[in-house]
Order: structure tokens, then sequence, then C-alpha cells
């Protein structure tokens, strides 16, 4: 295996790693299976997309606002939907998810129509290639791949050295008792929402470049993110992280060297490490 | 509310579905009161905490703090009003570090201990407080959990089974530490089995069985009838 297959899969697993983080930090702290995650990373991706053809705003800013905004409408919905559903079983919320996923995913076929569109960084910082050893290798990738592992450790940061972040692991771990302690988790909810949906729609903005912006996009990664999530420990941050870089150099491997099962290999992985450890690699059974 | 009073229940019943667990339970109890729940297994006496703390919802009755109608106040409310609550399986959490669990509940009310204050108190959890709750035995989890309502300054504690499991000289220390808060008016509602401890630490006993109380003991009567109350708790 090449060192620009080992570079192709860190990219792969760095979106993997952004998205199911938002996943489970979401998953943790609501109990919800939330299937419009996948939507909202294509959203993210339109938005980095609209910016630059409606208003001519570059990679730069669309790295920022395409999150910002996503994250808003996601807090809207949580406050509007998600919200209603809390004291129901978790399968309402999951179906609710599904529901909005795909009502989003229609309304941009609707509008944008299922064709992919190409969308450029414009950056010149970003453009050209960077030699490593004794090959070349797109500077662009290169940047997702650290400024995804970047954002990663700026939230573990904030979920393990920060008060809020010590409400939401204590909320993801036992959230009735976490309320009968004093702690107001209610008022963390929407903006936790939120922050799940921003993580999801950076990935989708760092994806724009890499491949083409279509409304589909969402509905084919966020299956392979629940195998992640289910890897890594439902409700884990650390275990999506591990596990959606480590699945998308492993899928890079099935791809160099058998390419008919590179699809199925996440799936088969995960199969393995249930059998093995069901609560996931980082999971405990309390936190799942 | 009469004079003095903190905590006061009205015909409290509780429900698991059709099941009922709590029949018509009336107390009443004043500031800087200690009491017990006695019963056997299965009486209701957790059952009786999660309701006042707002963790069972399926309740019928009028429960009031402090002058506060409780239906009215969630559970974090009710907390935050001063309510402090050591559930039966202590509560500790496995992804919070000892010193993140005490910081939890937000600090409130006249007396909130100061973490120095609980690490005097406690030199094995100072010892440990950058180790995750998990790792703690489970006499250090029992003294986390009740170290952690007094470092949120709660001034009615709701102990369910504080000395269960844990050794003598544990429970020696926990003796002196509710005395301690008590005398800093802490009220503490507690269920014990351990009648030694109860007449030790308490003012005054409550019977639960079969969900209604059935009879009110002072420690004078606890120690005469020690064997018929034994046969009742079926111990
Ligand atoms: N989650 C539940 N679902 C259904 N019934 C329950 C539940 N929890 C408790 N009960 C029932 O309610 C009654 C009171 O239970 P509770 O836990 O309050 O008793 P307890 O006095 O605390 O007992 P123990 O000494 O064993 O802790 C019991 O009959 C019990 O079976
Ligand atoms: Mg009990």
């Amino acid at each position: 295996m090449s060192v620009v297959q080992l570079f192709n899969g860190l990219v792969t697993g760095s979106f993997y790693a952004l998205v199911a983080l938002g996943l489970s930090i979401i998953f943790g702290m609501m109990r919800v299976v939330n299937f419009a995650h996948g939507a909202f990373y294509m959203l993210g991706a339109f938005g980095a997309y609209v910016l630059l053809d409606s208003w001519q705003i570059g990679f730069w800013w669309a790295l920022i606002l395409a999150p910002l905004a996503i994250g808003c409408f996601g807090m809207v919905l949580e406050r509007l939907l998600f919200r209603r559903l809390y004291a129901l079983d978790p399968l309402y919320n999951f179906l609710l998810s599904f529901a909005v996923a795909t009502i989003i995913q229609d309304a941009m076929r609707l509008r944008y129509g299922a064709q992919g569109k190409p969308y450029r960084v414009t950056s010149q910082l970003l453009s050209g290639v960077q030699h490593i050893g004794s090959t070349f290798y797109p500077k662009y990738r290169l940047f997702v791949i650290v400024f995804s592992i970047l954002v990663c450790v700026v939230v573990w940061f904030l979920v393990e050295r920060t008060r809020i972040g010590m409400v939401i692991r204590a909320a993801t771990e036992k959230p009735d008792l976490t309320r009968a302690l004093g702690v107001d988790v209610d008022r963390w909810i929407t903006p936790v929402f939120g922050f799940g949906v921003a993580l999801a729609a950076l990935g989708g903005v760092l994806a724009a470049a890499m491949q083409q912006v279509r409304p589909s996009m969402g509905e084919d990664l966020i299956i392979v993110i629940f195998a992640v999530v289910v890897i890594g420990g439902l409700g884990s941050i650390a275990g999506s992280v591990v596990a959606g870089l480590a699945i998308g150099v492993i899928a890079a491997v099935g791809e160099a060297y058998y390419a008919q099962v590179s699809s199925t290999l996440v799936f088969i992985v995960m199969a393995i490490v249930l059998l093995i450890r069901p609560a996931g690699l980082f999971g405990s059974v309390e936190g799942a | 509310m009469p004079d003095g009073s903190l905590l006061s229940v009205e015909n409290l019943s509780a429900w698991y579905g059709e099941a009922r667990a709590l029949s018509d339970i009336s107390l009443e109890m004043r500031k800087g009161e200690t009491v017990t729940l006695v019963g056997r297994n299965g009486a209701g006496k957790s059952t009786m905490l999660r309701s006042l703390i707002g963790l069972h919802k399926q309740v019928r009755g009028r429960m009031t703090f402090g002058g506060a109608d409780l239906s009215r106040l969630s559970a974090s409310q009710r907390a935050r009003r001063g309510m402090g609550y050591v559930p039966d399986d202590r509560g500790i959490y496995a992804t919070l570090s000892v010193e993140e669990n005490l910081l939890l509940p937000p600090a409130i009310g006249p007396d909130p201990w100061s973490l120095e204050r609980i690490y005097a108190m406690f030199p094995n959890l100072r010892e440990r407080r950058r180790h995750p709750g998990s790792k703690l035995s489970g006499g250090e989890q029992q003294m986390l959990a009740i170290a952690r309502v007094l470092r949120m300054g709660a001034t009615l504690l709701l102990l369910d089974e504080p000395t269960e499991g844990l050794a003598p000289v544990l429970v020696q220390q926990l003796v002196v530490l509710l005395n301690e808060a008590k005398e800093h008016g802490v009220t503490i509602l507690l269920i014990e089995q351990n009648l030694r401890f109860a007449t030790a630490v308490a003012d005054r006993h409550y019977l639960l069985v079969q969900g209604k109380i059935a009879d009110m003991l002072t420690n004078e009567e606890v120690r005469v009838r020690e064997h018929q109350i034994l046969e009742y708790m079926g111990v």
C-alpha cells in the first residue's frame, strides 16, 4: 500500500470522524439516533456551493458561515420537532429524523436537481501539491486531514476539560440523576444539538471540493457513519474519532487489495467488533 | 405550614403502572431534624425518596418543601432549592473524575462545603481526585455520593441506605459526618436497615409497611421494640 493510499484513507477517515463525532454527541445527550445527520452534512456542502455560486463567498468564509447557519437550522428543528418526542421511546425520534432527512433531501433535489455540482476551493494557499517523501499529495487533502484532527482535538478539549463538557458527559451517562443533582440539563440540549449538526455541516463543507455536491451525498455517508459510531461505542467521543480514522484507512486498504469487498469491509469490521466487544471499542455498558 | 416545618407530605401515593407502591403517606419534618424510614425490602422506601426529589413522577398527593409546592418544580429545581439526593446505587459517574463528581451539582444554599473541607474529611477522595469515579471502592463511592451533596450545600439530605455494604469503621465515620452536618442545621431523611446506626443519628423513625406508614417511633421505642421491628423488617 502506498503513502498516497494511506493518506486517502486518512482523508476519508477525517470526514467519518467529524460527522460521527456530532452524531455521537447528539446520541449521547439526547438518545436520538439522528438519521438526518447525513442530510446536515449534505446541507453543509450545499452551503459552501451556494455561498460561492450566488455570492462569490469563498472557502474560508464558507468554513465558518455554513456550519453556523446549518447549526442554527438544527437548533430550530430541535426546538420545533425533536424536543416533543424525548419522553417517548427513542425509536420515535429515529423515525422523525428519518422523515426530516427525506424531506431535506427531496427539497434540495427539487431546488437543485439530482445532478452533482462542482465546487472549487478558491484559496491560493490550498491549491497545488505538497512533496511527501518521494511522492506528491494535494495540499487541500492534507489540509482536510490536519484541520479535521484539529477540530476533533478542540471538541475533545471542550468535552473533557470544560464545565459544559462535564455536564454533557454526566447527562450522557445518567440523564435523570444529573437533573436530580440540580443541573439544568435541558438548557444545554438545544445548543448541544446545534453543535453536533454544525460538525456534520463542517464535514460537508470540507467534502464539497472533493466530490460532486449533490442531494444524495449524505444518504450514502450516513450508513457508514452509523457503523463507525457503533464500532467506536455509542456515545463515546474518543471512540467516534478513532473508529472514524481507522475505518477510513481500513477502507483504503480494502480498496487497494480487495476492491470487491471494500464497501462491505466496514460492516465486516463492525460485526467482528460487536462479537468481541458488544459495547464498541470505547463504549461502556452503562454509557450505551 | 407549622412553625419550623421544612418538609411536609400529605396523602402521598405512588404507582408503578397499575401497581401501588405508596398509599396515603403523610409525614412532617422540622428543620434540623433527622428522621429515618425503616421497612423491609419492597416496602416503598426508595420510591418515597425518588418521589420527593422528582425522579418518580407517577404520584398523587401534596408535598411541600420550605413552603414551596413540589408538584410545580422539576427535579433540578427541587435540588437547587436544597434537596441533596444520594441514590441507593450511589450514582457515581464513571466518566467523571472524583473531583468532577463533587463539582457537578451547582453550589447552592447558605453553607456549601469547600473542596478543602471535603478533602480534609475524606483524605481518600483527595488522593484519588483525578481518578475516574468507577475506580473507587464501594465504600469510597458511598462517601463520595454523600460528600457531593454536602459540597452542594443541600439543606435536606435524602439518603437511600447510606450504610449498606460499609465496613464498621466507615459506618462510624458516617455517624460523625452526619452529626457534623446536623450541627450546621442540615435536615436529614434517611433510609436505614441498621437500627444501631439509625438510633445513633436519628431523632425519630417511620416504620413503612407495604407502602403505608405503620408507626412512628422514638429512639427509645426502637430500642425497646427492637425484636419486633426486626421481625417487621424481615431481617
Ligand atoms: N421500576 C419499577 N417498576 C415496577 N415496580 C417497581 C419498580 N421499582 C420498585 N417497584 C416496586 O415498588 C415497590 C417499592 O419498591 P422500593 O424500591 O421503593 O422498595 P424499598 O423499600 O426501597 O426496597 P429495598 O429495601 O429493597 O430497597 C416494590 O414492590 C417494588 O417491587
Ligand atoms: Mg430501596
